[in-house]
């Protein structure tokens, strides 16, 4: 039976009313301003691109203030705007290997041509609390170099390249498949993963890449490059009938070289892993390529030795926290009927053994 | 005029800072009544990457975009394709696309597009500098068991 239920609309304006003033927090501290937000805590605002799967800056600095710093509701709020955008075209594949880099690393190459630039990054820092920050302490500045970096800085992988000593990526020039235009269907192709990768939420992409890491899907990666700088992004105009350059992006890129594959007939090679990520996300982009790398184990023609980490519908149906939460937060809302029937059932089947219980103890 | 031309305009005014670009265009070009055939609107476009860096493409995740169109009197037809949500910067560019086409071409690559080419050259130079200031120098010690 359903009763029809009204009623809560004063409770619930009110309890937004008091959401605002607790999002204010405080009146006698400053009321921080959107710009402070993606200037000052702009790996936030990156996560929230990032999963969000929209790359503007002020919006998701905007979406952190109005969450009051819960980052997957501010992932909710940009996913939820992404959706009243019409879609003009797609860009071309952005082109990494043209990166300003701010930071571009090797951990296998000492020497990598281009060389280590470590740029602004907490490796190396002691993680000992600087109150120097609480106190309002000056700023450090870095003084430039009195050159620039030479040029583009190449791929690492593309020196393993030359000596064919690594496989190199099919490109068919296949446009992708999009998940947020089809649902996903599987088995999906390493485009469909990728997409869900960059996407998906940090903390699972970590847990899972963790996983593999010791021991669930060994797959002994060395994070070939890790580069974080801006690239251009190039889209044909329709209008135009030729692309032009319609802004620039911050990204992270990570390609891992992971062992071989190979046979009798075929010289062993070692094998990629691929992490792309908007903003500047160095461990998402680590995690996203480690766990590229693990659910590729077909395609490669590795043993499926049951991990999570190869559980290809396992990791896609589980990586997106708007799904996630959205399924695990709503069972806080009314479930009235729900429940009624449950404990209609749990009284019937509780009278049911105490009657028989009666009719034991009688006979 | 070539196509690679106009390319490099709008793709330098698409990049410009908003406020370079007010500045610049509030002291050297003077905007004529235009039509506007697309009026500004805010949308996003598919950001693609490529597997591995080199192999396919795979959709990355979205970013904003305002565009417009416009045309002058005389018939010249401009487009503004800009990233993030700034509609009054879109109209900017497609009037000023559409001024390149016209004899104002010499004196607004001079006064606007170049020095906003400089201004993004001078940013990206300072940051490679920063980041070349990070390069790694590596000492290697030579322990002296060929001598």
């Amino acid at each position: 039976m359903y009763v029809a239920v009204k009623g809560g609309e004063k409770a619930i304006d009110n309890a937004h009313k008091w959401l605002d003033e607790k999002r204010r927090g405080d009146l006698d501290v400053a009321e921080l301003e959107v710009s402070q937000i993606r200037e000052q805590l702009a790996l936030g605002v990156n996560r929230v691109m990032a999963e969000g799967s929209l790359y503007d800056p002020d919006l998701a600095a905007l979406a952190i203030k109005q969450s009051r710093g819960d980052l997957i509701e501010a992932i909710f709020l940009i996913r939820a705007y992404r959706t009243t955008l019409a879609r003009f075209g797609n860009t071309l594949p952005i082109r990494t290997e043209t990166m300003s880099c701010i930071r571009r690393i090797s951990a296998t190459f000492k020497d990598a041509p281009g060389g280590q630039i470590l740029g602004p990054t907490f490796d190396y820092t002691h993680r000992l609390l600087d109150f120097k920050l609480a106190a309002e302490g000056e700023t450090k500045h870095l003084a430039p170099a009195n050159h620039e970096l030479a040029g583009h800085l190449p791929h690492i992988t593309s020196y393993l390249n030359k000596e064919d000593i690594i496989q190199t990526e099919p490109n068919t020039n296949e446009p992708p498949q999009d998940l947020t235009r089809q649902p996903l269907e599987l088995p999906a192709g390493r485009d469909l993963r990728l997409q869900a990768l960059t996407r998906g939420d940090e903390g699972f992409i970590l847990g899972m890449a963790y996983s593999t890491q010791r021991g669930y899907g060994r797959n002994h990666p060395f994070v070939g490059e890790l580069r974080v700088g801006d690239v251009v992004v190039e889209m044909e105009i329709p209008e135009l009938g030729f692309s032009i350059e319609i802004g620039e992006i911050e990204v992270t890129e990570c390609e891992t070289v992971n062992q071989f594959t190979g046979s009798k007939t075929q010289a062993p090679q070692f094998t990629r892993g691929y992490g792309l990520v908007f903003g500047h996300s160095e461990r998402k982009s680590i995690a996203m390529a480690l766990l590229d790398r693990a659910l590729r184990w077909q395609e490669l023609g590795e043993d499926n030795v049951g991990v999570p980490a190869q559980d290809e519908e396992f990791v896609l149906y589980h990586s997106d926290n708007i799904q996630a939460t959205g399924f695990l937060e709503h069972i806080k809302l009314p479930h009235y009927v729900d429940f009624q029937s449950e404990l209609e059932l749990i009284r019937k089947l509780r009278r049911d053994v105490q009657s028989n219980a009666h009719e034991v103890s009688e006979q | 005029m070539q196509e690679t031309n106009r390319k490099h305009w709008l793709s330098i005014l698409a990049k410009a800072s908003v406020q370079d670009l007010d500045v610049l265009v509030a002291e050297n070009v003077s905007f004529p009544k235009v039509d506007e055939l697309r009026a500004p609107e805010i949308g996003s476009v598919m950001v693609r990457g490529r597997m591995g860096g080199t192999g396919d493409a795979f959709n990355m995740g979205e970013m904003t975009v305002s565009r417009c169109s416009i045309s002058l009197q005389t018939g010249e037809v401009g487009h503004g394709y800009v990233q993030g949500r700034n509609k009054a910067k879109a109209k900017q560019v497609a009037i000023l696309d559409a001024l390149l086409q016209t004899a104002q071409h010499d004196h607004i690559m001079r006064t606007v597009i170049a020095p906003l080419e400089n201004s993004l050259a001078g940013a990206k130079s300072v940051q490679s500098a920063k980041a070349a200031a990070t390069k790694v120098e590596f000492f290697t010690l030579v322990r002296g068991e060929d001598q």
